[in-house]
């Protein structure tokens, strides 16, 4: 029980006396203090282990074709290594700039790569996670564009993420307008029509490459946003942004916003948390981006040195005009990111997004010869795309289970359609596993 | 945290063309991206190796100062001891390739440590259901807030404002606005305290709710607490409460039986979970049964007869707030500290972090100025004022514990004291440390008498000296540009 608490009983009595307390609680009246115990019992370490490894033994993981947001990847042994030395990991936000430099710079570098994978000149310093930096990048384009009032939705972004920002724009009066897809792409007809039909539109998102892992058409969708006013937003969602290594990036059809989950990017899985979400930008927006950012200046003897800056958006300074809420990001999976990005460098990530991406036109061209399963994708994708199935999906998936594979994400798990589902093949996935995979396809019924 | 090398470069500084720090085997025939929308030229990574990684990394940890390396009395960051244990159980392999979407009988072992754990804050914080969608302390916040205003919203009205205290964290007004309150500032007492005469004036029917912070940013127990939540209640308004300093209540006293509706928890405070140079935290939200219809889906559900599940069918929900399920491994490692300490040792944190601190608060009360008298828990604010005649403010005081192995408090918050130094020196630290510490502080105040300008000057010993924030917010570089990066 005391294990975490250095201080003996007989310090206790003496620090007490020095202080002449004999009631520390004094401050709470009485008749607020608890008569009982808390009813948790306590356990020695050797207790605690054997608990989660218990309830680590009750989580099967299979071979796995999920992903629709969260990715297996391989992650090197450096980045556990480094990540968890203690000096970052127990660290608190560096606002003790001095005695703070190992987390600062690895912010500016973060910044800079996820500004060159991007195509975009500002990156933050993380947000919570894809979504809800979603509903933060429409909330700073609605600031940008200050007098229009609706935003236009793709359909095709992750249907988790439309839920959150659903939820975030509730309560600001802001209204969605949502665009629907045609061949898992957004229906571009239908982008015209919602916005001849409607002179309110802010912004226009639009997931890149999309929920169903198709790479939208943005050489098409920007300009169409411009004409519609030159002044409306594109925001791009993307949540596999390995993609970039072998598709052009968000910055280089005009994109002004690109956000986006980056737990690819060093970060396990986890039961989907913690995550690392990205936000993007130009310079121009620098002032209404939401979220901590890191900045090069000097220290009294001229030296190059790190600091937090542009604070002045911030809720700590301007409270109740802050441009979010936000405090304590996911710096710490933005480190992993940062360590991650360094070890696979320019030749790294675009290998690995070569190799995901062959693994997949392999799968892809293999189901296609099946009996019952189908690829409905007919845009180019990266590491996963959408099945259709003329047979009883969760029959098949239990079957899969029980062979050890997890076929994919069920549409029907987002409220979606029952005869789809989202097939992922990352470089931990090899061609026997997708043989397997088609195999059991094969036999399904 | 000394390092021997003056200066680390940028890593992409050290980048030399055809390096990389990973061996990647292609296993499959190899396929080009092609058409309309393939990346062409340089992307701009840096191009190292494993060991260049390895050396830029470690030697960037050592220009930072954490927890393990000594005393980090941040106020009201609960910068407490990080048990090791947590570490090794969030990096279980179970749990890390545990995927979200995967069947539910897949995730069982996620699933029941969802569960026990939200069981256990609730017995903590005598609330009566708990959410840990919330990914940290500010989104716990925004969580509640939408929860209140569904609330008022099913009953005819959300309405308009938010009262919140002068001394509150910025990000409770914050937070306000983004759940679509306006917020109304309530100044605190001579206390320090919620002034209640000022709050039954306020007090209306267009009022949604009021953020308390409960002991205050000031250490301060709000004992009429129970008062200011029926004078809410009165008006049907709610009881939000900010339990950014739970570390100075386990197990002495229970939200829940003081009025509170709903409230959330820092896990990387009062939980024991690293901050990680500014995340990843967990900011769970705990709240009376009148509030469940409104939480966050999916909610976690079963026992271990049954199994565990996800309720996604909740009506009147505000939705979802995360992608997922909020930050689950760092619930986790929460859930390993409560079980490791149980209700008694939890008592005893509480009670070690506040004989801390009312102990540095006794020995350093004639060397600094109190602005308040009030009795305090587990945190003490000081201020400048004594020092100042010597030229000498806050700022210099905390940068000069620095050359002295201290990581600084909490300077210049909360902003009703003047020259705040806001001092939490949790549970974790041992007689001796604190001892060191209230020597230190002594120390600093002779210098300011005799050598003021060695504290302006402070600190001398780190990596690099103080650094121009002006420069670095009026000509922002947020990234680097190539060789010419002025």
């Amino acid at each position: 029980m005391s294990r975490f608490l250095p201080l003996s009983d007989e310090e206790r009595e003496q620090m007490l006396k020095e202080i002449g307390r004999e009631d520390l609680f004094s401050p709470i009246p009485k008749d607020l203090r608890l008569k009982e115990d808390l009813k948790i019992r306590s356990h020695s370490e050797k207790e605690v282990l054997y608990f989660f490894n218990n309830l680590a033994s009750m989580n099967k993981n299979l071979t796995s074709f999920a992903g629709a947001g969260v990715y297996h990847h391989f992650i090197p042994s450096a980045v556990d290594y480094l990540s968890t030395r203690e000096e970052f990991l127990t660290a608190y936000t560096p606002y003790q700039p001095e005695i703070s430099q190992g987390t600062l710079q690895t912010i500016f570098e973060y910044q800079t790569m996820m500004c060159n994978i991007l195509g975009m000149e500002v990156s933050n310093a993380s947000m919570y996670d894809g979504a809800t930096s979603l509903a933060e990048s429409i909330l700073m384009a609605k600031r940008i564009v200050k007098k229009k009032n609706t935003v236009a939705i793709s359909k095709g972004v992750h249907p988790h993420y439309l839920k959150v920002v659903k939820t975030y724009l509730k309560n600001l009066g802001i209204n969605i307008v949502e665009v629907g897809l045609k061949d898992y792409v957004t229906d571009i007809d239908q982008l015209k029509k919602r916005l001849s039909e409607n002179s309110d539109i802010f912004a226009f998102a639009v997931g890149y490459p999309n929920f169903y892992g198709s790479v939208e058409d943005l050489k098409e969708i920007v300009p169409v946003v411009k004409e519609y006013d030159k002044k409306a937003i594109v925001i791009t969602s993307t949540t596999e942004p390995l993609s970039f290594g072998i598709i052009a990036p968000p910055g280089d059809f005009g994109v002004e916003i690109a956000c986006g989950e980056a737990q690819s990017f060093g970060n396990y899985p986890g039961f989907g948390g913690p995550l690392l979400g990205f936000l993007a930008t130009t310079e121009k927006f620098v002032r209404q981006m939401p979220g901590r950012v890191a900045g090069q200046t000097v220290d009294l003897d001229g030296k190059t040195g790190y600091v937090l800056t542009l604070s002045a958006r911030e809720q700590h300074i301007k409270r109740e005009r802050a441009t979010s809420n936000i405090c304590s990001n996911q710096g710490w999976c933005m480190l992993r990111a940062t360590i991650y990005l360094s070890l696979l460098g320019e030749n790294g990530y675009k290998k690995l997004a070569k190799l995901n991406y062959s693994l997949s036109e392999y799968a892809k061209e293999k189901i296609g010869k099946t009996k019952h399963f189908k690829v409905v994708n007919t845009k180019p994708t990266f590491n996963e795309f959408t099945v259709q199935t003329d047979v009883d999906f969760l029959s098949f998936r239990a079957m899969c289970e029980e062979n050890g594979v997890f076929p994919g994400v069920h549409l029907a798990k987002f409220g979606l359609d029952k005869d789809k589902f989202i097939l992922t093949c990352t470089e931990v996935i090899t061609p026997e596993d997708i043989d397997k995979l088609v195999n059991l396809m094969e036999s399904a019924k | 945290m000394k390092t021997l090398r003056e200066k680390e470069k940028l890593i992409f500084e050290i980048s030399k063309k055809g390096k990389s720090g990973i061996d990647i085997k292609f296993t499959v025939e190899e396929k080009d991206f092609e058409g309309d929308y393939s990346r062409k030229g340089e992307i701009g990574l840096p191009q190292v190796s494993e060991v260049e990684v390895v050396r830029h990394f470690t030697r960037l940890s050592k220009m930072n100062y954490g927890v393990d390396d000594g005393f980090y009395p941040l106020g009201s960051c609960t910068m407490k001891h990080n048990p090791k244990m947590n570490e090794k159980i969030a990096s279980m392999e179970g749990f890390l390739h545990s995927h979200p979407m995967f069947s539910y009988n897949l995730v069982q072992g996620s699933l029941k440590a969802m569960k026990v754990l939200q069981d256990y804050l609730c017995e903590i914080t005598g609330m009566d259901f708990c959410s840990l969608q919330p990914a940290a302390g500010a989104h716990g916040e925004l969580t509640g807030m939408m929860m209140i205003r569904k609330y008022h919203e099913k009953k005819g009205d959300p309405r308009k404002y938010v009262l919140i205290p002068d001394s509150a964290h910025g990000t409770n007004p914050a937070t306000s606005t983004f759940a679509g309150y306006s917020v109304i500032e309530i100044k605190s007492d001579k206390n320090g305290c919620v002034d209640v005469e000022a709050l039954k004036e306020m007090i209306n029917e267009e009022v949604a709710a009021l953020m308390i912070t409960n002991p205050n940013t000031l250490g301060v127990f709000e004992k009429n607490i129970k008062e200011i939540a029926g004078i809410l209640h009165s008006k049907g308004a709610l009881l939000y409460m900010d339990g950014a300093n739970m570390n100075a209540l386990m197990g002495v006293v229970k939200p829940g039986e003081m009025g509170v509706d709903v409230m959330h928890l820092n896990i990387h405070k009062t939980f024991s979970t690293p901050h990680g140079g500014g995340g990843p935290g967990s900011g769970p939200v705990c709240f009376k049964s009148h509030l469940a219809p409104y939480q966050p889906v999916p909610v976690v559900e079963g026992d271990d007869e049954k199994g565990y599940t996800m309720n996604w069918n909740l009506p009147d929900s505000i939705g979802k707030v995360h992608g997922f399920y909020g930050n689950f491994l760092v619930t986790l490692k929460a859930l390993a500290y409560i079980m490791a300490l149980g209700g008694n040792g939890l008592k005893q944190t509480t009670f070690d972090a506040v004989l801390n601190a009312n102990y540095i608060r006794e020995k350093l009360k004639d060397t600094y100025n109190l602005p308040f008298e009030s009795e305090t828990l587990h945190e003490v604010v000081f201020n400048d004022k004594n020092q100042e005649e010597y030229g000498v403010t806050t700022l210099d005081i905390a940068k000069r514990l620095i050359d002295y192995g201290i990581h600084p408090p909490t300077i210049y918050f909360p902003l009703i004291v003047r020259g705040a130094i806001m001092i939490e020196p949790t549970e974790s630290e041992s007689r001796e440390e604190i001892d060191y510490f209230i020597e230190i502080m002594k120390k600093i105040d002779k210098e300011a008498k005799e050598n003021p300008e060695i504290l302006k000057q402070a600190p001398h010993y780190t990596p690099v000296r103080r650094l121009d924030e002006t420069l670095a917010a009026r000509k922002p570089v947020l990234r680097w540009k190539g060789e010419n990066n002025d």
